[in-house]
């Protein structure tokens, strides 16, 4: 692709332009829309208990069968995305804020500052997701906001990482001194001559790391460390299927391809999304 | 009349090296002169010689160790962001790298137009991007185009452009020739007498580029480690430079007419590091006519309009001899 046309065409529609990007973006809108329509496409409760109905095969009735309490799992699996999808946007984007926050502080506060904020990224950074998970659940017990904060605890020192290096190499850069020359204010020079340059990579990592938040939620919930158990999740239907998994297969079918598709259609996008904005970073 | 600007006695030095073996780096050492409206005064020097220290330190990104800096009447060194901001409205600078100097994500309208942002100044910004690029010759449809999108002379003049947007009072231009073309050298320095002449500013050119100052300074400084060895009118130094070093640079500048050609001047050995200046004059390591007493005691600048800080100033004999033993 030429520069001029890659230029031209807009970031949407150059995604859609690779094969990729289009599986990333369908898979992608099945699950957004099954949980913005849960409650239409499923009109059983997914917490009602049936227990006549227990261990049913996929039927109309049931698109993917029940699990031990005779609950519709179509349901719940619907129900679970909007776990899933809530828990990746809102972490997600408690994690760019905090991490640019801090990302600013390390580039442009005092040196002592800046290193101890890399010791503290390190040392976050050091402890394996589900150790820190154990620890943290062990303090405050199992919860949805559990999850958020292991999730956003893990994520945060890489956003801030990005925001510090950029500030780093643009703070003595000739256009910030000749914004500083003008008389701009601190803040001016931040939001409209940094923040603008630092905002793609930004961007990439988010994209890239949805599915990684969403496999830590649905990790956590298998392991009992995540949402309460009435709460649809799809760890947790895992977790049924798993226990049960000598008497029926449907369970953990159930509750594991909305996994492996809502992973897949982010990391496609994602890595779809950083191919088109950063072409150098391309691996082929 | 006053001047605009004032600098007495100003040093920078910076502190280099581990903590264990911090060094002191007098990158401008005791430099003083001052720039009237309507004039344009031309730093000449090597890389490295503290130009745009000088530079940056007068317009507050750089702090300096000791001197004054007076602005209008009033002493602005040492002042804080906020309290330059009113003062950087009437001071303006470009940078040496055209491009580099202008934000990377904002439109050439944006950046023509930051400076009444930034000052809240009241304005038709349409009516303000359309009057500074039609003064910097750039057609309007450039307004929307992204500084990755301008060639060097281009962004010169979007530099331009900008620094004039509130009619400042003192332009300080680091290498504003620098990356230009021959043909577009000459259009910018045209642009920027123009300017000068018509809005009546001052105006301070930093360059290593002899021709440049002959084209548009009319007194001149020239710069050697940091300090001014040599002062006085441009076409004074031009004719007759007193100051060894000031003979030596013109010497080796390119001279386009064949009839005025003259012997170069080599200058031997490498230029001193700032950390471990010469003893006495910390030229005659590599002065041509150094005599003992230059190893010895270091001589000040003085004189009052033509200032030269050397204990044996060249008179036109002295170089014509000179040349003549270089034949």
């Amino acid at each position: 692709m030429s520069e001029a046309v890659s230029k031209g065409a807009g970031p949407i529609r150059r995604i859609l332009s690779e094969p990729l990007g289009v599986v990333g973006v369908v898979l992608v809108l099945v699950v957004v829309l099954g949980a913005v329509f849960a409650d239409v496409l499923a009109t059983v409760d997914p917490s009602s208990i049936s227990p006549r109905d227990r261990f049913l095969p996929p039927s109309l009735a049931h698109p993917f069968g029940t699990d031990h309490l005779g609950r519709d799992l179509f349901s719940r699996v619907l129900h679970g995305s909007r776990i899933a999808l809530a828990v990746a946007l809102f972490a997600t984007a408690a994690s760019l804020s905090i991490g640019i926050v801090l990302g600013l502080i390390a580039g442009f506060g005092p040196r002592w500052l800046d290193a101890l904020l890399i010791l503290l990224f390190d040392s976050v950074k050091s402890f394996p997701t589900v150790m820190l998970a154990l620890a943290l659940v062990t303090l405050f017990g199992p919860s949805l906001t559990a999850v958020i904060v292991v999730v956003v605890l893990v994520n945060v020192p890489g956003y801030a990482r990005i925001v510090r290096t950029q500030t780093l190499s643009m703070k003595d850069a000739d256009f910030v001194a000749a914004a500083e020359s003008m008389g701009a204010g601190f803040s001016r020079i931040l939001r409209v001559h940094i923040l603008p340059n630092a905002i793609g990579p930004l961007l990439i990592l988010a994209s890239m790391d949805i599915p990684v938040v969403i496999a830590i939620e649905a990790g956590m919930s298998f392991l009992g460390l995540g949402v309460r158990p009435p709460t649809p999740s799809w760890g947790a239907i895992l977790n049924d299927g798993f226990t049960a998994i000598r008497d029926t297969s449907w369970i953990a079918v159930a509750g594991g391809l909305p996994i492996i598709v809502t992973t897949l259609g982010f990391t496609f996008l994602g890595e779809t999304v950083r191919d088109v904005f950063d072409p150098r970073l391309k691996v082929r | 009349m006053k001047p605009i600007l004032e600098v007495n006695a100003m040093n920078v030095t910076f502190k280099v090296g581990p903590p264990y073996r911090r060094q002191d780096l007098q990158a401008v050492a005791g430099i003083s002169f001052d720039v009237r409206a309507g004039e344009t005064f031309a730093l000449v020097g090597e890389s490295g010689s503290g130009k745009t220290t000088l530079a940056r330190a007068i317009n507050g990104l750089q702090r300096i160790t000791s001197g004054e800096v007076i602005f209008e009447g009033k002493r602005i060194d040492g002042l804080g962001r906020s309290a330059m901001r009113p003062i950087r409205r009437h001071m303006s600078m470009m940078f040496q790298d055209p491009v580099g100097s202008l934000s990377p994500r904002m439109t050439v309208g944006d950046l023509v137009t930051e400076p009444f942002r930034i000052h809240r100044v009241e304005a038709d910004l349409a009516a303000e991007t359309q009057r500074l690029l039609a003064l910097v010759g750039l057609p309007l449809e450039f307004a929307s185009r992204y500084p990755h999108q301008l060639s060097g002379g281009q962004a010169r003049r979007v530099g331009v452009a900008r620094s004039i947007a509130l009619n400042p009072r003192l332009i300080i231009a680091d290498e504003p020739t620098a990356g230009l073309d021959v043909s577009v050298q000459g259009e910018v320095l045209n642009l920027l007498n123009d300017l000068r002449d018509r809005l009546g500013l001052a105006m301070i050119i930093i360059t290593h580029n002899l021709h440049v100052v002959f084209h548009v300074a009319d007194r001149m400084s020239v710069m050697y480690l940091g300090r001014f060895v040599e002062s006085g009118s441009t076409q004074d130094i031009f004719d007759a430079p007193m100051h060894p070093y000031t003979a030596a640079l013109l010497s080796a500048s390119p001279e386009p007419r064949p009839d005025r050609k003259s012997a170069r001047i080599s200058l031997p050995a490498e230029v001193p590091s700032l950390l471990d200046r010469p003893n006495g004059c910390e030229f005659h390591t590599r002065c041509p006519w150094a005599r003992a007493r230059c190893a010895a005691d270091a001589p000040t600048i003085e004189g009052t309009s033509r200032r030269v800080s050397c204990f044996y100033p060249l008179e036109r004999g002295v170089l014509r001899a000179t040349q003549e033993h270089a034949k």
